[in-house]
C-alpha cells in the first residue's frame, strides 16, 4: 500500500487547489470585472428596491401584462427555488390536456390563427425569461385594451425589448417578459 | 425557424471544435511526455512542489497493476471524503440556507456519481446542497474525475507506444499534469467568460424579491401526518394561496459550470442544470459550453496520433466520431423541428418546445443535447423526457453506443481504442491477415479486455432495467405512462452505467432502489473498463514492435474508419435493438398511427 499516502495527500492538495483557491480566484476576478452579472443581473426599481433578475422569469396572469411561457415549477409557476421542466412525454395525455387548456385561455382573449409553440409549451428551467417575438405580438391587442393604450405604443415597447440572434448568428430572437412588464408599469398603472 | 442559419451554427461549431482540438491535442502530447510548453516556466515549479508535498517521485514508472491501484485508491479516498461531507453538511461553513445533511443512500449515490464522472443527480442542487458541499465537494470531483480519465487514456496510449516495457507511466504525474496544465487554466478562462455572460459567482444568501404581479396557486391540504386530503370524489382538496414574493438562489456557479462542461462531468448547480438561466444565460454562453464539452475528447484523438507517431491514426478516430455526431445531430434536429402530429393538430407551430429554453433556439438546444450525450457529460439545456419519441432515441442511442462519439474526457478515447482493437481483429479474421494495431499483435488478452470494456456497460443496463420493470417500487417511479415509462427506466440505467448523468428526468430516482442499484451501475461502468484497458495497455507495452508488412491492414485510412463505424453500429444494434424497439420506437409508431 505504498500508494495510500500519495492518494490521501493528493486528495487534500486538489481539494485545496480546485475547491478553495480556484473558486476564490473566479469569485474575486468575476466580482471585480463583472459585478452586475456575478451578482445575478438583478433589476432595481426607481425606489432602489430589487424587483427580480433580468435572467429569471416571473409569473404574469393579469390581462394588462405580457404573459410568459407556461412553467412547470413546483408550488407555483416560476418558483426559482424549484427549477425544472414538466418532464411530460410527447404522447402523454396530461401534456395534451394542458396544451388544449392553455390554447383555450388564449382563444378566449381573441387570439386566432396558429399558436406559437413557446406560448403553450413549458420551458426546461421553468424560469425562462423570454418569449418569441411572435408570441409577444399576439398579446399586444389584449394588453393595449386592458391598459387603455394604443396598440402601436405597446408594439413599440415590445420591439424595443426584443433582442436578435447573438452576434447575428446564435440562438433565437427573443423578448424579455419581465423587462416589458416593468416598462409597461412605468408608462401606465 | 430558419434552417440555413441552423446549419451555419452547426458548421461553425464543428469547425471550432476541429480547429481548437489540433493545437490543444499537440499541447497535451507535450505535457504528458514532459516536454516544455509555454506554461512550463510558471507551472514546472508548482508541479515539483506538489510532488514533494505528496512524496511522489516523478521518475518512478509504474506497472499497469500499480497504476490501476493508485487510480482506485485515489478515487476511494475522494469518495469517502465526499460521503462524509454530504452527511455532515449542517456542520460545514458557507451554508447560508441552513440546508440539512443528505440521507445515506442519497449521499452514497451522489458521491459515487461524482467520483465516477457520471454526475447523475437524484437531488435538486438549489434546495439540497450548501455552497461548501458544491464547491469543496463537487467542484473538486469535477476536476479530479476528469483528470483520472485523462491519465488512464494517456497510459493506454503509452501501451501502444512503448516496446518491450513493463511500465506504462506514473499515475500521480499524469493526474497532476492534467489538472495543472489543462483543466485549471482552461476552467479559469472559461469561468470568467461565463460570468461576463451572466452566470453568477458569489457567496450571498438567496435573494427574496417581491413579485411584480402577485400570483395565486392551489396548495394541497394535508392531514396531521402530512398526507394529502381527498374529497368524496377522490380529488385532492386544495387551498388557494396568494404568492407575493419569490426566492432567487445564489452561489459560486460559474467556477463549477466551466469544469462541469470541460471535464464532461455534467452535474448541475441547479436542478434544471444548463437550462437554468444562471448556468447558461445566453446563446453565446451555450455555444461556448458545447465547445468546452467537445474540446478535450476531440483533442485527445490528436494527442493519440502525435504520441503514436502518426497523426493520421488520430484523424481516423476523429473522423468516425464526427460522422456519428453529425448523423445524430441531423436526426434529433429533424425530429424536434417537425414536432409531433398531436401538437400540429392543435394548431401549435414552431417545433417541439416542451422542456426547451427559448433563447438557444432549437439549433442551440439540439447541438448541446447531442454533444452532452455523445460525450459522457450529461449536462442538459433541455428535458430529454419531453423530446419527440425518435428525438429521445438519439441521446439514448449515443449513450448506449458506449460513449465513444468523442466520449468522456479520457474514457471516450480509451473506449474507442477498444472498438478499434475489435475492428482490427474482426477484419483480420475476415481477410485472413494477422490482426495488428499500431505495430502490436492483437491476441487473446487484448480481445478479452476490449470485450469487457465494450460489453460490460450494456450487460449492466439490460440486467438492471430488467430487474426494475419487475420491481413494483421501481415501476412506481415512472412519470409517464406506457412505452415512454420503459424508456425512462432504460435511459436511467444507460446513463448511469455509461457514466453520462443525463436523465429522462420524470423518473423519480431518489428511492432506495435507484440510489443503490444506480450506484452499482456507475461503479461497474467506470472501473471495469478503466482497469481492463490498463491491463490491455500493460500487455501491449510488454510486446515487441511488429513493423508493418504487406499483410498489415492500414488503420489510418478511410476504409478502416468506415469499417470501424460499421463495427460500432452493429455491436450497438445487436445489443440494444430489442429494448429500443419496446421503448421509443413503439411509442413513435403508436403516435403516427394515431393511438
Amino acid at each position: 500500500m505504498k500508494e495510500l499516502k500519495p492518494a490521501m495527500l493528493m486528495c487534500l492538495l486538489f481539494t485545496l487547489l480546485c475547491g478553495g483557491l480556484y473558486p476564490a480566484l473566479v469569485t474575486g476576478l468575476g466580482q471585480a470585472l463583472f459585478p452586475h452579472q456575478a451578482g445575478g443581473s438583478l433589476l432595481t426599481a426607481a425606489n432602489g428596491q430589487t424587483v427580480g433578475s433580468a435572467l429569471i422569469g416571473q409569473p404574469f396572469t393579469a390581462p394588462g401584462y405580457l404573459w410568459p411561457r407556461p412553467s412547470a415549477t413546483a408550488d407555483f409557476s416560476y418558483n426559482p427555488m424549484a427549477s425544472g421542466g414538466s418532464n411530460l412525454g410527447p404522447t402523454n395525455p396530461a401534456l395534451l390536456t394542458a396544451v388544449k387548456e392553455r390554447i383555450g385561455v388564449l382563444r378566449a382573449t381573441g387570439v386566432s390563427g396558429p399558436i406559437p409553440a413557446d406560448l403553450v409549451l413549458a420551458s426546461a428551467s421553468g424560469l425562462d425569461p423570454h418569449l418569441s417575438p411572435a408570441a409577444a405580438r399576439l398579446q399586444i391587442p389584449r394588453i393595449a385594451k386592458a391598459r387603455g393604450l394604443s396598440e402601436e405604443m405597446v408594439a413599440n415597447l415590445v420591439t424595443s425589448h426584443t433582442e436578435g440572434r447573438q452576434l447575428g448568428l446564435l440562438g433565437a430572437p427573443r423578448v424579455n417578459v419581465l423587462a416589458v412588464n416593468l416598462a409597461l408599469d412605468t408608462i401606465s398603472r | 425557424m430558419n434552417l440555413p442559419n441552423d446549419l451555419f451554427q452547426f458548421s461553425a461549431l464543428l469547425a471550432a471544435v476541429v480547429l481548437l482540438a489540433i493545437p490543444l491535442g499537440g499541447y497535451l502530447a507535450k505535457v504528458y511526455q514532459g516536454e516544455r510548453t509555454w506554461l512550463s516556466p510558471f507551472l514546472v515549479p508548482c508541479e515539483n512542489f506538489c510532488y514533494r508535498l505528496c512524496g511522489v517521485d516523478q521518475n518512478d514508472d509504474m506497472s499497469w497493476q500499480r497504476y490501476a491501484l493508485a487510480m482506485v485508491l485515489f478515487n476511494l479516498v475522494l469518495f469517502l471524503l465526499l460521503v462524509a461531507m454530504l452527511l455532515i453538511q449542517p456542520l460545514l461553513p458557507l451554508n447560508p440556507q441552513k440546508l440539512p445533511g443528505l440521507s445515506w443512500p442519497l449521499a452514497l449515490n451522489t458521491a459515487v456519481s461524482f467520483v465516477t464522472n457520471t454526475n447523475w443527480q437524484n437531488y435538486s442542487g438549489e434546495s439540497t446542497l450548501g455552497y461548501f458541499s458544491q464547491m469543496v465537494g463537487l467542484t473538486v470531483h469535477n476536476f479530479v474525475s476528469a483528470a483520472s480519465g485523462m491519465a488512464i487514456a494517456v497510459a493506454v496510449i503509452r501501451g501502444f507506444v512503448r516496446r518491450s516495457s513493463a511500465f506504462i507511466g506514473n499515475f500521480w504525474v499524469d493526474l497532476t499534469r492534467s489538472v495543472l496544465y489543462v483543466l485549471l487554466p482552461l476552467s479559469l478562462v472559461a469561468a470568467l467568460f461565463l460570468v461576463s455572460q451572466g452566470v453568477i459567482q458569489n457567496f450571498s444568501a438567496y435573494k427574496t424579491v417581491p413579485l411584480v404581479q402577485a400570483t395565486t396557486t392551489e396548495k394541497p391540504q394535508l392531514d396531521a401526518q402530512g398526507n394529502p386530503l381527498l374529497d368524496r370524489a377522490g380529488k385532492p382538496l386544495t387551498d388557494k394561496v396568494t404568492v407575493r414574493q419569490a426566492t432567487i438562489p445564489m452561489g459560486p456557479v460559474a467556477s463549477q459550470e466551466a469544469i462541469k462542461e470541460l471535464g464532461t462531468n455534467g452535474g448541475g448547480f441547479f436542478n434544471a442544470n444548463s437550462a437554468h438561466p444562471f448556468e447558461n444565460p445566453t446563446p453565446l454562453a451555450n455555444f461556448v459550453e458545447v465547445l468546452l464539452i467537445l474540446l478535450i475528447p476531440a483533442a485527445l484523438t490528436r494527442t493519440f496520433g502525435v504520441m503514436v507517431g502518426n497523426p493520421r491514426q488520430g484523424w481516423a478516430l476523429l473522423g468516425v466520431m464526427l460522422f456519428l455526431f453529425v448523423l445524430a445531430l441531423g436526426v434529433l434536429h429533424w425530429q424536434e423541428l417537425a414536432s409531433t402530429p398531436l401538437l400540429k393538430q392543435l394548431g401549435v407551430v414552431g417545433g417541439n418546445l416542451e422542456g426547451k429554453e427559448l433563447r438557444f433556439g432549437l439549433a442551440g438546444t439540439d447541438m448541446f443535447e447531442v454533444a452532452t450525450t455523445a460525450t459522457s457529460c450529461g449536462a442538459v439545456t433541455a428535458m430529454h423526457d419531453s423530446f419527440t419519441p425518435l428525438g429521445g432515441l438519439v441521446p439514448l442511442s449515443l449513450i448506449l453506443l458506449g460513449e465513444i462519439v468523442f466520449g468522456g474526457v479520457g474514457s471516450g478515447l480509451y473506449t474507442m481504442l477498444a472498438f478499434a482493437v475489435i475492428a482490427v481483429f474482426v477484419s483480420g479474421l475476415m481477410i485472413g491477415r494477422t490482426p495488428e494495431y499500431l505495430g502490436k499483435k492483437i491476441e487473446v488478452r487484448e480481445m478479452w479486455m476490449a470485450i469487457v470494456t465494450i460489453l460490460i456497460a450494456g450487460i449492466v443496463v439490460l440486467i438492471l432495467s430488467g430487474i426494475a420493470i419487475i420491481t413494483p417500487a421501481a415501476v412506481a417511479s415512472m412519470a409517464n405512462p406506457g412505452a415512454h415509462g420503459l424508456t425512462e427506466v432504460l435511459y436511467a440505467f444507460a446513463s448511469m452505467a455509461n457514466n453520462n448523468g443525463s436523465a429522462f428526468a420524470g423518473l423519480n430516482g431518489n428511492t432506495n432502489f435507484y440510489n443503490l442499484l444506480g450506484a452499482l451501475a456507475m461503479l461497474i461502468g467506470r472501473y471495469a473498463p478503466a482497469v481492463a484497458m490498463l491491463a490491455m495497455a500493460g500487455g501491449l507495452a510488454a510486446k515487441k514492435y511488429v513493423p508493418p508488412s504487406l499483410g498489415t491492414l492500414p488503420t489510418d485510412k478511410f476504409p478502416f474508419a468506415f469499417w470501424l463505424t460499421l463495427v460500432i453500429l452493429i455491436v450497438g444494434a445487436l445489443t440494444f435493438f430489442p429494448a429500443l424497439a419496446l421503448g421509443p420506437i413503439v411509442e413513435h409508431l403508436a403516435m403516427v398511427g394515431g393511438n
